[in-house]
């Protein structure tokens, strides 16, 4: 902004033209969607207000106690009494906010600690935590995939990478969902002289699925390509110590990066990359989501290094979580739901809608009757489906499952879908 | 392979995906006139990609708009190959 220019007092009159385009013009289809649909005197599924939250499993919605299935706090750790401790303290010690990027006055200890608590989960010689985990998919992404290089990515890929892979200007190539063939066909094709960039998930989130890492990965070097896994969705609950998909699949040592997040397992918010590049410290001058935006409160860092160091004993929480994920699973096919996967694969169970109107219909029902789930509807969703996503957490007791069936059950034939 | 067969190959892969049996002509276009959601975009690519053993990156594909314009682009990018 430029300072220092004196204005004059009185402003011209500003005159529209005739022939002005209205750039919201673009948003009428989506809007017309959305009033059509709330026009039916149905809620509106994406504008609840959370009233009170009483524990991660459960929190005050329009007056009413309601079990939270649908919140991806998988580990339950937002309400540990020594995370929320660590928090505490640091919000006397260090104050409410660093107000400043990374590379300037925003590295406060609390930060390094973060870091050094990634490095020790991970076993890997290089972490570096952002301010959200689309961050750091966008930051690393089109830093280390620029003009000339080729990104081959799976076509479900969350939003995050996609915008990561616009920003870098790469040559994008998609491949059909986990499809190890459709990949490798595609990396053959590509000039053997390119830097090549695969990206992978190893939880897909909208069908709870997971990526055939093993061979995948093994494909992606045969050909050359360095690769990135987001484990966003596994993070402290799949492999044998919850570093994710690549560790259960045993590839954790030939991927090159890990992308996470502070907003699921870890029970804040965040994100990172960690690495055993030798070169990786460099990103933090040269990848501008890292450095063009201040850096977490000194509270969030303390609460997530906390959960992250506890994360790292939590093999007890990790098999209830299965066996939550396992009892959802059967007991929603034996109702006869239509579900994203065959076999539960993640902490994620997608139930398969109709159509919207059902969908929201079905959504409406069980917020009703008390249970929040996660509504997901296209373009966000793979084939154009409707999705009642649920997320289990390690906290929902065999109970409060049983009591979850019953919501679906009684909800269900109310809308007659089963 | 010259244009007017790579023309006759891609109008036969096309086939299947168009499932209203609109008239394809060098203007036809993908969004409007097939109205091809993004998920049939890329099965439609896949088939021509393993066709003619090429890459059509996204970067590319935006480009095109058109039939004719999507029958220049593979012909250029099978000669090159």
């Amino acid at each position: 902004m430029s300072e220092g220019i004196s204005q004059p007092d009185q402003r011209e009159p500003i005159e529209a033209h005739a022939g002005d385009k209205d750039l919201f013009s673009k948003f009428d289809d989506i809007i017309a969607l959305r009033e059509g649909l709330l026009a039916t005197g149905q809620t509106d599924p994406f504008n609840l207000v959370m009233e009170k939250v009483l524990s991660p499993t459960r929190a005050i919605c329009n007056g009413r106690e309601t079990i939270l299935l649908g919140t991806y706090n998988y580990m339950g750790m937002t309400f540990d009494p020594d995370v929320v401790e660590a928090g505490k303290q640091a919000l006397a010690d260090f104050g409410t906010g660093t107000t400043g990027s990374r590379v300037l006055n925003g590295t406060y200890q609390g930060h390094k600690e973060c870091e050094e608590a990634l490095r020790d989960f991970y076993e890997m010689d290089h972490a570096m935590v952002f301010s959200t985990g689309y961050q750091a998919n966008l930051g690393i992404i089109s830093t280390i995939a620029g003009k000339g290089d080729y990104i081959i990515l799976d076509i479900d890929s969350h939003a995050s990478i996609w915008d990561g892979c616009a920003m870098g200007n790469a040559e994008v190539v998609p491949f059909k969902h986990n499809d190890i063939e459709a990949m490798e066909k595609r990396l053959k094709r590509i000039p053997e002289d390119a830097g090549k960039l695969v990206i992978l998930e190893g939880v897909y989130s909208m069908l709870g699925d997971v990526a055939p890492l093993k061979e995948m990965v093994a494909v992606a070097k045969k050909y050359g390509a360095m690769v990135l896994v987001d484990e966003a969705h596994s993070m402290g609950f799949i492999g044998d110590n919850g570093r994710g998909v690549v560790e259960d699949a045993g590839v954790i040592d030939d991927v090159d990066f890990i992308i996470g997040t502070f907003s699921k397992s870890v029970g804040t918010v965040g994100g990172f990359c960690v690495s055993n590049h030798p070169k990786f410290e460099i990103m933090r001058l040269v990848c501008r989501p890292y450095v063009f935006t201040a850096s977490l409160p000194p509270s969030v860092v303390a609460t997530a290094a906390t959960s992250i160091r506890k994360l790292m004993h939590g093999s007890n929480k990790r098999a209830h979580l299965w066996e939550n994920s396992k009892n959802l699973h059967k007991g929603l096919r034996d109702l006869g739901f239509k579900l994203g996967t065959e076999e539960p694969q993640s902490a994620i169970i997608a139930v398969i809608m109709p159509d919207l109107q059902q969908g929201a219909a079905m959504w409406e029902a069980l917020i009703k009757n008390g249970l929040y789930v996660n509504l997901a509807r296209p373009p966000a969703t793979p084939a154009n489906m409707t999705l009642l996503r649920c997320s289990l957490c390690a906290e929902h007791s065999e109970e409060e499952v049983a009591q979850i069936l019953d919501i679906f059950e009684k909800s269900g034939k109310e809308i007659g879908i089963i | 392979m010259d244009r007017a067969q790579v023309d006759a190959k891609i109008r036969e892969l096309a086939e299947p995906f168009n499932k209203k049996g609109v008239t394809i002509t060098e203007e036809t276009t993908f969004q409007n006139d097939l109205e091809f959601d993004s998920l049939t975009v890329m099965d439609f690519v896949a088939e021509i990609e393993d066709e003619f053993d090429i890459i059509i990156s996204m970067n590319q594909q935006a480009e095109i708009e058109n039939y004719g314009q999507l029958v220049d682009a593979v012909n250029k990018l099978q000669a090159d190959a």
